[in-house]
């Protein structure tokens, strides 16, 4: 699966990325009957896997490297889809469609850039000390999983998502039969502030503490200090800017992620929190589509607001787009963003998008763990934030695709029922 | 191995073999089974491993929970009282010749 891409006919669609949005793309293309060869061009050394349990169920060992891998080898081959592993591709010529990597120049039809998004770097020094990690692909995982075997004191920084799902199942797990201290900083003054509600933010504040991981709010680290490792120097303790030290020999950094527009923008791209694409999923080159993390989008249902997303459904979906639209059925993207986190035993789910919220109103669900939170702005429905509440989420889409929206006065009452707006 | 029948909507027919405790939605996927899409990789999150178990099989199957009960109010197809998420169904020797009906679309 590497050396040179076997020169194909000029209607080929090149896929630069071999992420979720580029096999969603792979299945799609031939759902809408598109003949032409596909090339996958993947930077990666494995067949597309599944991201999301790489900071959850991959580290538990409850979901395996069979499990983790998307589709068989035969799925591409069935398709006439060419996976071609470990091809970094080096520039893009927009002018006269072709792609080049180490190996070969190719000539596309149609380009699919989904180039994903890559981990934030901290920028300490020290950053590249043994016991430090980003985590974003599934050997950052297994390197990760091997260190927890043995790691007493693992610290995040960076309370998203990846922070806080890493620093649950860290907990979790013992270390040779004692507990492990796991510390999370993080420098805004409560927990995935960007994502969700404050009530919501606190909840989940509260359920880490109660599992013991210990979190500081408002405090960012400044030093890395360091001590011989296994050949170089390792991790042996972080110091933040209010002078606590805490010892450490596995540091996680999850401070988010940056798209990888480089390609799009030497190809003179516009590009600008991602690379810019109209409802179609268009690039401003001819026959350029980017699709998934890269890809900076309009969205219908927030008045065509220039977004980016880093979510399953954004990059399957606008796969779906790219299809129809090199299939010549062109169907613009259409979809209300939904994004989940699974966080030791308790689920988060989200949809729509919450930027202009100026009310927040909470409906409890069945369980006491489970509600949500419904955000309004000037009475309208924005975006619901649910815990451990599958019923409301799923109710929430379907409102936000409907443009309908309930009042608040609705939400807070237990005895109105929510789904009797829904057609 | 035990034998699984994925059954297209069209009626075709899908003869294919799965082990025990890996989900009737992860061998459709591993046996290139176009009629199950399971986007989200079996979280329980998408409804897009939609498929129908007839009477014959249901009993042998562990009864619905809640989150999937939910999941399946938002399915592509027509939710019908044999509608299951194939992600939350694991193989067993119970299941053994077990027939899996599939939807006409999942998104």
């Amino acid at each position: 699966m590497s050396g040179e891409v076997s020169a194909v006919s000029s209607d080929a669609i090149v896929i630069v990325g071999g992420g979720q949005a580029a096999v969603q793309a792979c299945l799609s293309l031939r759902k809408e009957k598109v003949t032409a060869p596909v090339i996958v061009l993947s930077e990666e050394s494995e067949y597309p896997y599944h991201r999301p349990p790489l900071s959850k169920s991959y580290l538990s060992g409850e979901t395996d490297d069979a499990k983790l891998t998307m589709r068989p080898a035969a799925f591409y081959e069935s398709r006439d889809v060419h996976i071609n592993l470990n091809h970094t591709v080096t520039s893009v010529n927009a002018v006269d469609q072709v792609v080049s990597t180490q190996a070969s120049d190719i000539n596309y039809g149609s380009l699919i850039l989904a180039t994903g998004a890559r981990p934030r770097p901290l920028l300490l020094a020290g950053a590249d000390l043994e016991g430090v990690h980003l985590l974003r692909d599934v050997q950052q995982s297994r390197k990760i999983k091997q260190e927890l075997e043995t790691a007493r004191n693992v610290v995040v920084i960076g309370a998203g998502f990846i922070g806080l799902e890493f620093a649950a199942v860290a907990r979790s797990l013992s270390v040779n039969d004692a507990e492990r201290r796991v510390s999370v900083f993080e420098v805004q003054d409560r927990v995935m502030s960007r994502a969700v509600s404050a009530e919501v933010s606190s909840w989940f504040e509260q359920m880490h503490r109660d599992n013991g991981i210990e979190i500081h709010l408002q405090e960012s680290v400044t030093r890395l200090n360091s001590q011989p490792g296994n050949g170089g120097q390792k991790i042996s303790s972080i110091v933040t800017a209010s002078g606590r030290e805490v010892e450490c020999d596995l540091l996680l950094v999850g401070i988010g992620v940056e798209p990888n527009v480089e390609l799009a923008l030497e190809a003179d791209m516009i590009c600008e929190n991602g690379i810019r694409v109209n409802e179609f999923c268009e690039t401003s080159a001819p026959n350029v589509f980017a699709i998934g993390d890269c890809a900076f989008h309009p969205n219908p249902f927030y008045g065509n607001k220039m977004i980016r997303l880093e979510s399953v459904q954004n990059a399957t979906d606008q796969a779906r787009t790219v299809a129809a639209a090199i299939a010549g059925r062109k169907k613009p993207y259409h979809s209300v963003p939904w994004f989940w986190s699974d966080q030791g035993e308790h689920s988060l789910q989200m949809t729509g998008l919450s930027d202009n919220a100026d009310l927040f109103v909470r409906r409890d669900g069945d369980s006491a763990n489970s509600f949500s939170v419904f955000h309004f702005s000037a009475d309208r429905l924005q975006s619901v934030d649910s815990v451990n509440c599958p019923r409301h989420h799923m109710l929430a889409r379907k409102l936000i695709s409907e443009l309908t929206s309930p009042t608040p006065e609705q939400v807070a009452d237990p005895q109105f029922d929510l789904k009797s707006l829904i057609s | 191995m035990p034998k699984v029948t994925f059954i297209d909507a069209d009626g075709t027919r899908h003869d294919v073999e799965g082990k025990n405790g890996i989900s009737l939605m992860e061998i459709a996927i591993a046996s290139d089974i176009e009629g199950i899409e399971a986007e989200c990789g079996g979280s329980c999150m998408c409804a897009t491993c939609h498929c129908y178990i007839e009477d014959d099989f249901a009993t042998n199957i562990p009864a619905i929970e809640s989150d999937e009960d939910e999941m399946l109010g938002f399915t592509a197809a027509d939710r019908k009282s044999s509608s299951r998420l194939s992600c939350q169904i694991k193989m067993s020797d119970e299941l053994d010749g077990i027939e899996v009906h599939l939807p006409d679309e999942q998104n």
